[in-house]
């Protein structure tokens, strides 16, 4: 069996934008909601013993009599709200969860409370940006190192940047619609599993780099779109087998793992299966588009289409 | 071949002490080596508990000098006050971070840190406590004790505990000031609402006797109630230079620490939530490792079953490692360790894949084997590096803001890689060898799947 994924490649870089697109303009109409981490307030996580929690709208006007207007109330498993408000002293609190008691009827159980100050919030925001730019950095500068025997070895770091770029805007398209649909927000666990997701992306990466390494240094006289291709395919093998692990960890951490890291592994199974995704069919394919400097087609494409210029 | 056995006596030992500092009660030895029980350290989110990020008060600066001075400042506090393993860190250069284990209020933690020194004045009876005796109180015990009766506790070994008649709390105004009547200057002081009927109702029954003034649980002096107190206003005199008693006063109104503090960023954690976390997590655990066995087995066969045995060292050191250093664990710091089970698999199976390659193209088995493993050992160490790289970021990431989340979690996956790189190296190498040396393969194909 012969398989060959340089051949299609524009296919595939094609089903990428189509994962992709879709998150941007999601973005663009939706945005993405950040959690208290980052914006500063206050999140109340409360169980109602007796059976029945009460509805949104009750809280809501409950919060409303302490001044705190338009509270998100959440409903949860077990009968467990979670409310995000204004930033709250722990007094008030106190009083709120006392007045919970008395008007609902029902023992009130506080399972957490966060709050986080402005000043708090702005920085870690901050922190989180550059936590990215080092991260990413960091691994190009490492790659263009252990790959400095090799042709054009900064090409290997870029490709790979790029293929992390992908994983980290399908990650982020993901989160989109997972915040509009299910209420889910960026909280600084999300910021870990996105950083998370780019370690493993590279690691794919350069499994595959690496084989790309050894075989070019062996078939000197093949066309390089072949040794590129055939690296793949002898790599495919492991990339299925690890990828596949890898997620059944996952999948079984999102069913038995409890509610608290859900969000957290969900975004880790989309990134390590986007992750392999690029890997395999966005990394190496850029080698050759750039060996092969494919560009100066599309401009002569466009050209005919747009005789302007 | 002597370096084979040397290998597999190296990784001998190495499970043994794993195993034996994974007990659930490790045995006396391995205590002592370390000084301490060895026990694994649950973090907030598995154990419930408060945590509290405190930065300096607007308008203050602070040294990395003064925070360390009020970190401490108020570890004592919280330790005379009855909360147990707390934990205080100076972060970066403007927080400090506590951590409580077990409590479930936040108000009264807060409450016991932002007082801004715990002035105490407490019913010494007729004793005459010198300034600087270490005393108890019954301030912040849930059932406040009778005073013991200090009169006779002079024959009974058990420490008296003073009863705490009011607190810094209740002070609305301190002052220096001096007058003609008295030699030195002296601090005087107005009492809030519910202080002065507090303070008026005690002095009055009580004039003649000691009331001592203690801050933070030490006497700073030992007054004698000349005559009671029904306006809310006293005085504290003694032996004060102007210095010593603007000293004072200052103390009394902002407390003993040397910066005021505020709460930043507080959390608190259910107890049940915990649990029930720990436990979900142990169970995802293990099904995770049945899953992973099941599957390397059924896939590569023989050389599976040795990566099963791998995965198997691999888990027993990494706990080990954890309860030696030790790492905190927390959700997902945990998610972060069994993540780390799918990497150590990848070491494997990019040695399987590549000793499958080698077979198919006809070398003898234990050339395979070497070769195998030297080819996917460049993938194994470069991929696994950048994985590291991100660890150190997310590290340093997670410790300056006191996302003590995020740093476990990079801590256990950067342990992890690396412990499954020696364990892919090591020991899958030394079993491979060990099993099948003296194996013919053309004798038994179907044992690597082929």
């Amino acid at each position: 069996m012969k398989i060959n994924i340089i051949k299609h490649r524009y296919w595939y870089f094609l089903f990428s934008l189509l994962i992709i697109i879709p998150g941007i303009i999601g973005y663009a109409l939706w945005g993405l909601p950040l959690s208290i981490d980052f914006t500063s307030g206050s999140l109340l996580e409360v169980r109602f013993e007796s059976g029945k929690a009460p509805a949104p709208a009750e809280v809501i006007s409950l919060y409303g009599e302490y001044g705190f207007e338009s509270p998100r109330v959440q409903s949860a498993e077990n009968n467990t709200i979670i409310i995000r408000s204004k930033d709250m002293p722990q007094a008030t609190k106190e009083e709120i969860v006392a007045e919970m008691e008395n008007r609902f009827s029902s023992t009130v159980t506080v399972n957490r409370f966060d709050t986080v100050g402005p000043t708090v919030g702005a920085q870690v925001a901050q922190r989180a940006f550059f936590a990215v730019c080092f991260a990413a950095l960091g691994i190009l500068a490492y790659i263009t190192f252990a790959f400095r025997k090799v042709n054009h070895a900064f090409r290997y770091g870029v490709a790979a940047i790029i293929a992390m770029i992908h994983d980290i805007l399908v990650v982020i398209g993901v989160q989109v619609f997972l915040s509009h649909f299910l209420g889910w927000e960026v909280d600084s666990l999300f910021l870990t599993a996105l950083l998370t997701v780019i370690g493993f992306s590279v690691h794919d990466t350069i499994v595959v780099f690496d084989r790309l390494r050894e075989n070019s240094n062996i078939y000197r006289r093949i066309p390089y779109e072949t040794v590129v291709n055939h690296s793949i395919v002898q790599t495919l093998d492991r990339s299925i087998m690890t990828t596949f692990t890898v997620l059944l960890v996952l999948l079984i951490l999102i069913l038995f793992g409890g509610i608290t890291i859900r969000h957290f592994v969900v975004i880790l199974f989309v990134g390590i299966l986007s992750g392999a995704y690029s890997s395999i069919f966005d990394a190496s394919p850029i080698l050759v588009v750039w060996e092969n400097r494919e560009w100066k087609t599309w401009f002569k494409g466009k050209k005919t289409a747009q005789p302007t210029t | 071949m002597q370096r084979k056995y040397i290998f597999l006596l190296l990784i001998l030992l190495l499970v043994v002490i794993a195993v034996l500092v994974d007990l659930p009660n490790p045995p006396q030895a391995v205590n002592s080596i370390m000084g301490r029980e060895v026990q694994p350290v649950l973090g907030l989110d598995l154990r419930g508990g408060v945590q509290v990020l405190l930065q300096p008060s607007e308008g203050f600066e602070a040294s990395s000098q003064n925070l360390d001075d009020a970190s401490k400042i108020l570890e004592n506090r919280s330790n005379a006050l009855g909360v147990s393993e707390q934990v205080f860190q100076v972060i970066g250069t403007k927080y400090i971070l506590g951590e409580f284990p077990g409590k479930t209020n936040t108000e009264q933690v807060v409450s016991i840190l932002q007082q801004t020194g715990l002035l105490e004045f407490i019913d010494a009876g007729s004793t005459y406590l010198e300034p600087g005796t270490v005393v108890q109180t019954d301030f912040g015990t849930k059932d406040p004790q009778q005073p013991a009766s200090p009169d006779e506790t002079g024959s009974t070994s058990e420490l008296p505990i003073y009863h705490t008649v009011i607190t810094g709390a209740d002070l609305k105004s301190v002052n220096v000031t001096s007058d003609a009547s008295i030699p030195n200057p002296y601090i005087a002081f107005t009492l809030s609402e519910q202080g002065t009927q507090i303070f008026k109702d005690f002095t009055t029954q009580n004039v003649g006797k000691y009331l001592a003034i203690v801050l933070d649980k030490k006497v700073v002096s030992t007054p004698v109630i000349q005559n009671a107190i029904t306006e809310g206003e006293g005085s504290i005199t003694g032996d004060y230079t102007v210095d010593s008693a603007n000293e004072l006063a200052l103390v009394l109104r902002f407390g003993s620490l040397p910066v005021p503090l505020e709460v930043a960023q507080s959390t608190l954690i259910g107890p049940s939530l915990g649990q029930d976390s720990l436990n979900k997590s142990i169970t995802a655990g293990m099904l995770a490792f049945i899953a992973i066995a099941l599957l390397m087995i059924l896939y590569y066969r023989f050389p599976g079953l040795i990566a099963v045995l791998a995965l198997a060292i691999y888990i027993a050191i990494s706990f080990a490692i954890f309860k030696l250093i030790p790492v905190t664990l927390t959700l997902p710091g945990i998610a972060g360790f069994v993540l780390s089970i799918g990497m150590a698999v990848d070491a494997n199976v990019l040695i399987f894949e590549r000793l499958k390659e080698e077979l198919r193209s006809g070398r003898m088995l234990n050339q395979a084997i070497e070769i195998g493993w030297k080819r996917a050992w460049l993938s194994i160490r470069d991929s696994n590096v950048s994985t590291l790289i991100t660890c150190v970021i997310l590290f340093w990431y997670g410790s300056a803001f006191g996302a003590s989340i995020v740093k476990g979690f990079a801590l256990t996956l950067a342990l992890g890689v690396l412990v499954s790189m020696f364990t892919a190296v090591v020991v899958t190498r030394s079993f491979l060898h060990l099993a099948l040396d003296r194996t013919k393969f053309a004798d038994h194909p179907k044992w690597f799947g082929l």
